[in-house]
């Protein structure tokens, strides 16, 4: 049956495993059909920053294509693009706050900024959630 | 209760991991069904050594370990040698055991 999940993240980008491991459990989630709702605060709204490029790698001599470097932004797109494929619900909320410290406000389509409101809503509102805190 | 406790750290780095291993058994010995999660530097436990024996300990009282597949494989441990008491598992077990209900603590 499926249920409606909240996550909580705090690491920014090419930080932490944290932040893959929390892609990984929402994948899977969208993938057996549950809503999931993502709150992205402090360093995690620059998870899908638009602006993150791939770039070569001049120390082992590989260009843009070879060294195949991967950008969360584009992860986030294919899990936005996952949740309409399949039928399922992605409501990613970023901390308007955390953005605006960050200069951070271009962001990928498909997302929505929000308060640490919108967290408690998720909350109230979700079968269960989990906080991916920062060390 | 069910709980499900997830353990990213690795207690060769983190002081206070073992502290977290106490709370797993804590909440069984009260009759609680308890899963430890090992997920990144987390599953470095699972592999015989020193800090192994602590997370042995933790599943004898009756806690359900397992370490993350993908982070096994990430760090070369082989998943049909790890310490007495854990299994490899997929990470869909914490999606499953999210959506079952169950009260849910990342450390």
């Amino acid at each position: 049956m499926a249920k409606t999940l909240t996550f909580a993240l705090m690491d920014p980008p090419y930080e932490d495993a944290r932040s893959t491991t929390a892609l990984r459990l929402i994948d899977l989630a969208l993938r057996r059909g549950h809503s999931v709702n993502v709150f992205a605060y402090e360093g995690a709204v620059y998870l899908p920053f638009a602006k993150q490029a791939p770039h070569p790698n001049a120390v082992h001599g590989r260009d843009v294509e070879q060294e195949d470097h991967p950008n969360p932004k584009n992860w986030i797109a294919a899990l936005l693009a996952l949740a309409r494929q399949n039928g399922s619900k992605l409501d990613w909320v970023q901390c308007g706050l955390c953005v605006d410290e960050r200069g951070a406000a271009e962001a990928i389509e498909g997302l929505r900024r929000g308060s640490p409101a919108d967290l408690f809503k998720f909350v109230e509102e979700s079968d269960n959630t989990l906080v991916i805190p920062t060390r | 209760m069910k709980y499900l406790i997830i353990e990213s750290r690795d207690p060769f780095d983190s002081g206070d991991v073992p502290q977290l291993y106490a709370v797993a058994k804590s909440l069984r010995a009260d009759g609680n069904d308890v899963t430890l999660f090992l997920v990144q530097n987390g599953v470095l436990a699972a592999r015989p050594s020193k800090h192994s024996d602590a997370l042995s300990a933790v599943a004898k009282t009756g806690v359900q370990v397992l370490a993350d597949e993908f982070s096994l494989r990430e760090r070369g441990i082989a998943a049909n040698r790890l310490a007495s008491g854990v299994s490899a598992s997929p990470l869909d077990v914490v999606v499953d055991q999210l959506a079952e209900g169950r009260k849910a603590l990342w450390h």
